[in-house]
This record gives structure tokens, sequence and C-alpha cells, in this order.
């Protein structure tokens, strides 16, 4: 994937004398000290990442950090200090007027915390403003608001108001009317942040199901750190103006750069972040036909496993545990003990991408938990005590060799 | 001991210096110039409302009464007019129609621009401001000397003196109505990529209408108020006949003249507040505007945003 949005060292200072400012800050000088001495602000401090084609990019942050404001840099509503902002190799941080309104008009749109909606306008009109911008005639403004939204299922309401649809509502306009000019990126200020919880909850999974069919490049901010682990490929921490740290979800939370990111992480609903496929382990396994049960239970007490899963050829037939086997082998004696009377045949099988928090079920009955790939293969085994484990914040350690390749 | 022993101050010499001195001599002919579009205006508007019959404008009226203010005035604007006929003043008061119309116009041709260019530059209104100030706190009288001078007697320096008197509130509530506009609406628009005309045009003037219509009707009410004033300088009208009712103690005269101005005030204050109640875009009533105005010149524009979005960070 190649990178859409790069940005290099990017401050933003508010206030009479930036220069001093950005002086000071290279001599180590604090915000505060900042702003004693020249009474400027450092909203944004030193800025740099990339969000790759297609990818959602999370910031997310505390009121003050400097998020809205550095969101607000990428379009050049807040005009940068300094630093560079590339999108598709074009540094808006140099670009004014017409050309500036070009980029908005046609390469990235905004989505608002507060909707922003045009309270005189309808529904189908609030879709189809940044079309009227670009001068593209009424009726296919109308045509093309009407498909997006549709897309976001408001074409019932594309003659109401705005101010008659709730707030849910009125931020799939928002939604739409983002949409609507097709834009590359997307930036995404705190766009749920004034809806309930269950109506956000449902906003999110419904971006997470356009961005599947849309692959928009976004932009996405937020002071939600479960939200920004749901939607996020990529995360970034800000604290103060800067970036504390960035990663992936399973990163930030296994791997938290300092204490701040480690007491967010705290709370955090781990089940909700982390994948059947970053506990599994490697599967021990034996064959339905061609292992007996003496061996299979030796395999079992070398690995000190207390079942494992058996397969036919390539495929799972189910799984015994080392309390039947070793029953059927004083009853049937050594020699004739199979495995096929103490198989267990109704076992949960979940693919590497299944949430932990989808386990917790399964894992309470104790038994292994198999993870199989498209073609029904066993790639893995996950043990309940590891499913258990990551719902102990404080214990759980860093349980992914495989994480990388997990997503 | 006063500080006019030490020091006086021939002021009025200095007035008098430059503008008979200086202005008069230098400006007249500008100054002739620059009344001859109200001149038009006026002549013709004046030339048309005695030209049609008094029924036509009459049924306009209830039917613009009837359509934005209700039933009620509708009957008393028949019965007004009807009641200014028939006392013989019908004439004169289709001047002093002419005469505000033509007053609000230009208020709103020269108030509509500046108050949007006060709305966009602070420094602009911060200059402005006390402009206005001055003329709306100035006693009108003060101004119809140097008028006359300037612009001779007659109506259309009447005019320029009840534009004079009447076009603050118009400056000052478009100003008000395009400041008031949420943020976030701006910023949506300028997100999209749109250009100054196309978010003044989309969403400022739309959403600042009522507020400006608000203005307006206040502009209309205090030119209603200068057409007795401007009479003392040639304006003819319903002004005239109070001030010829004034100077020969003619009680009845200049009590007709009197009920004539208030019947047509009564009329276009109602028509004007229905007109801007009856759009929907605006985001704060005209009465909440109007108290706001009064309450205070110095605060009201900028921290009356109630609706900007909340805790940015």
């Amino acid at each position: 994937m190649t990178d859409k949005i790069t940005v290099k060292n990017l401050f933003k200072i508010f206030g009479e004398a930036p220069d001093a400012a950005l002086q000071m800050l290279g001599t180590g000088a604090t915000k505060e000290d900042i702003l004693d001495a020249t009474g400027a602000t450092v909203a944004v401090q030193d800025a740099s990442f990339s969000v790759a084609e297609g990818e959602i990019f999370v910031v997310m942050g505390l009121s003050g950090s400097g998020k809205s404001t550095l969101v607000r840099l990428l379009n050049g509503l807040i005009p940068a200090t300094f630093g560079q902002i590339l999108i598709d190799g074009q540094d808006v941080v140099q670009t004014r007027g017409e050309a500036l309104r070009e980029i908005r008009r046609n390469t990235i749109t905004m989505i608002f915390q507060h909707f922003a909606l045009f309270p005189h306008w309808s529904v189908a009109d609030n879709v189809a403003y940044g079309l009227k911008v670009k001068g593209v005639p009424a009726t296919e403004r109308r045509d093309r608001a009407m498909a997006v939204l549709d897309q976001v299922g408001l074409a019932p309401w594309a003659d109401s108001l705005p101010g008659d649809l709730s707030g849910g509502m009125q931020q799939r306009v928002g939604l739409a009317r983002g949409l609507a000019s097709d834009p590359q990126v997307l930036l995404m200020d705190e766009p749920f942040g004034a809806l309930d919880p269950l109506i956000r909850r449902e906003m999110q999974d419904e971006l997470l199901t356009l961005q599947k069919t849309l692959k928009k490049t976004i932009v996405f901010i937020t002071h939600d750190l479960n939200e920004a682990l749901l939607l996020g490929d990529k995360i970034a921490i800000m604290k103060d103006g800067r970036f504390v740290q960035i990663g992936t979800a399973q990163d930030i939370v296994s791997r938290p750069a300092d204490d701040y990111v480690q007491a967010f992480v705290a709370d955090i609903d781990r089940g909700r972040v982390f994948t059947a496929g970053d506990v599994s382990s490697d599967p021990v396994t034996a064959q339905l036909h061609g292992d007996s049960a003496e061996t299979t239970l030796r395999r079992m007490e070398d690995a000190s496993l207390d079942a494992l899963y058996v397969l036919d050829g390539d495929t799972v037939s189910g799984l015994v545990t080392h309390r039947d086997l070793s029953a059927a082998l004083h009853r049937d004696g050594p020699g004739d003990a199979t495995l096929t009377p103490s198989l267990i045949t109704d076992f949960t099988t979940v693919d590497e991408g299944t949430y932990l928090h989808e386990l917790y079920g399964p894992a309470g009955i104790g038994l292994p938990i198999a993870v199989t790939d498209g073609d029904d293969r066993l790639t893995g085994v996950v043990a309940p005590e590891a499913v258990l484990a990551q719902l102990d914040n404080e214990a759980a350690a860093a349980p992914a060799p495989r994480m990388e390749d997990a997503r | 001991m006063s500080p006019a022993d030490l020091i006086t101050i021939p002021f009025d010499d200095w007035i008098n210096a430059f503008v008979r001195g200086w202005l008069v001599p230098n400006f007249r002919p500008v100054f002739r110039a620059a009344q001859v579009p109200v001149t038009v205006v006026l002549n013709n508007l004046n030339a048309f409302l005695l030209f049609v019959p008094m029924i036509l404008t009459t049924a306009a009226f209830a039917l613009a009464a009837w359509r934005y203010a209700g039933r009620g005035i509708a009957i008393f604007t028949i019965l007004g007019f009807a009641f200014i006929d028939m006392i013989g003043l019908w004439p004169e008061t289709m001047t002093t129609l002419a005469m505000i119309v033509t007053s609000v116009l230009f208020c709103a041709l020269i108030g509509l621009p500046l108050g949007i260019l006060a709305a966009r530059s602070d420094t602009f209104w911060r200059i402005l401001r006390p402009v206005l100030d001055v003329m709306q706190t100035i006693p009108s009288f003060v101004y119809l000397v140097p008028i006359v001078m300037l612009f001779g007697v007659g109506m259309a320096p009447g005019i320029i003196a009840t534009i004079i008197f009447a076009i603050p509130p118009m400056v000052r509530l478009t100003n008000l109505g395009i400041r008031n506009v949420r943020g976030d609406l701006t910023e949506a628009a300028r997100a999209f990529g749109s250009t100054e005309w196309q978010m003044l045009w989309d969403l400022q003037i739309p959403l600042a209408l009522r507020t400006i219509l608000a203005g307006l009707n206040q502009t209309l009410m205090l030119a209603l108020s200068m057409v007795v004033i401007a009479a003392l300088i040639g304006a003819g009208g319903l002004g005239l006949i109070v001030n010829t009712g004034l100077g020969r103690l003619d009680v009845g005269g200049a009590t007709a003249g009197g009920v004539g101005i208030v019947i047509l005030a009564i009329v276009l204050d109602r028509i004007t507040q229905g007109l801007g109640e009856g759009s929907k875009a605006g985001t704060l009533s005209v009465g909440q505007v109007l108290t706001r105005t009064l309450r205070g010149r110095g605060a009201a524009p900028v921290d009356a945003t109630v609706t900007g979005p909340v805790a940015r960070n």
C-alpha cells in the first residue's frame, strides 16, 4: 500500500511570535515556558506520520491535546506554522487560495462533531453542497446526492430539513455530504462524539461496513480509546500537542509507550482488541486413524496439555481429553484402545480474526478452541486459560509473538 | 477659576470655516450630483403612487398585510387608508410613502454591503461603530443646516437627512446577523472549498436574513420618524401638513397629518415585521435580536454567538 498522506515535522503555534516560539522549542523549552516568554501557544508539536491509502488513521487524545487543530491543518482550515503535509505528493502547507480550495473540493472532505449541516437547506441539498461548490449542474447534483443518501439509508428523508432528523441521522447526512464529492481523503473530527452510546456503536459499525467498499483514506479524531481501537488500522495517541505513540491497536494495548498511554489502556476492553490469532499457539494434534490412544496420551503429557485436537487427514474431526483417553486405555488395554470412542465432536472453531470477547463463552467450557483458516485447516489452538488471562488487564503479558501477522 | 479663563476654543468658528470655507465651495457640485439617483427614484415612485388609484393601492397593502401580518392588520389597513382618503390627505400620504420607500431603499443599498463588510473585518467594524453611534445620537437638526448648504432645499435633501438618520440599524443588524451565523457552519463551508462569495450567498445571508429584516424594520420606523423633520428643509408630504399646522397653530391640521403618519407607520411596521418572522431561516427571533441590540451596543455582536461549537481543542 502506498502512502496517501505523509506528514513531516508539523508544527502549529498560535500567537504573535511563532518563529521565536519555534526557536525555543528547538532548544528544548516546554510549552509553558514558551507561553510565558512569547505568549504563543504550541498546539501541535513535531507531528510526523503517514497514512496508507485506504487506511483508517485514528488520532486519540483528550481535550486540549491538539487533535482538532491537527486535523484542520491537514486541509488548511488552520494554516500550519512549519512542516510538510504531503497529500499525493502535494504540500498542503505551501498551498494557498484557489489551489487550496481545489484540494478541498476534490480531494479532502470533512465531517464535523456537531454535524454542521445547513439548517435552511434540505437533506439532499446539504449532501450536494460540495458538488454545488464545484459547479456541478443541479440535476446531476440531485442524482448523486440521492445515490449517496441511499448508501447511508436516508433516501426517504432527502427533502426533510436537517433539524427534523435525530442526531444519528444528522451525522449520516454529514457523512453523506463528505462522501458525495467522492474525495480520496475523509477527515472526521470526533464525528460520533455528540451521539449517545448506542447510536455511536451503530455508526462505528456502519462506518466499518462502508469502509469495506469505499476504501477511503480516513483520518479520524476521537477522545475515546475504545473507539480508536475499534476503528483504527493505525492509532496515534496525542498529548500536549505531540504524539506519544503510534501503532496498531495491539501495539498500543500490549506495549504502551509510557505511563500516560498505560493509564488509558488500563480501562479498555481487551477482548475487543485482541483476536484469537493473537493468543493461539501452534496446534499439537493426533491423527484419528494413525495414532493410538497410548501415543496420543503420551504426546499430551509431553506438551502438558489436558486436551488436543484430532485430525482426519487435514480436517478436524474432534478433540480428546486426557481424562477420557486414560479411562479408555484402562478399559481396553494399551494395544486395542483407539481414539474414536473418546472423540468429542462438539467443539468450537473460530478464525484468526475473531475477537476474544466472542470466545468467553466457549472458553468457559474448559476445552481448547480450534482456530481454522478459510479451508477449515487447523492453524492454531486457543487454550481457555489464554482467553481468560486477557480479562486480567494487569497480569496480561504481551500475548503476541504472532501479533504482526495477525493483522 | 475654570479652564475657560485660560483658553477659549472658537469651536463654532472652526466648524463654520470648515463647512462654509472649504467643504461647500469645493464639494457642492459633487454633493449635488450625488443626489441625482435619489431624486430620480423618488420622483418616479411619487408619480407612480399618485397615479395608481387609491383603491388599488389600498388593496395591494391590505393583501400584503393579510399575507404577512394576519387578517386584523388587513382590516386595519383598509379602514385606515379609507380614513386618510376621507380626511383629504391621500396625495400627501403617498408622497410620504414614496419618500420613505426611497430612503429605506437607499439605506438597504448602502447599509447591507457596509454591514457585510463590518461582519468580515473587525478593523472596519471598529472604525464604523463610533460613526454609527454619532449618526444615531446627534440631533438631526444639527445636520440639517450643512445638508441644506451642500444639497440645497427640497425633497432629495430631506431624504438624504433621513438616510443618515435611519441607516445605522440596517448596518448594525446586518453585521450582527452575519456574525451570529454558527462558526462550525462557516467552517464546514470552507472545508468544502467554497469561495467567500459562495459562503456569503449560500450560508451567511440566508441565515442572517431574519436579523437583517429586523434591521430593515427598524430603519423603516426611523425613516417615518424623520418625515416631519425633513419637511423643515422642504420635503413635502404629511410632514409638511404637520409643520404648516404647527406654524399656524392649527391643531386640527397638525393632528390630521400626525394621524396619517401613525396609520402609515402601523401598517408598514406590521407588514415588515411579519416579513421577518415569516422567514424561517433565522437562528434568532426578532425579539431576541432587538433586546440584544437595545441592551448594549458594546456587548452585542460577537459574544452573542450562542450556538457555536462547544469546547474545541
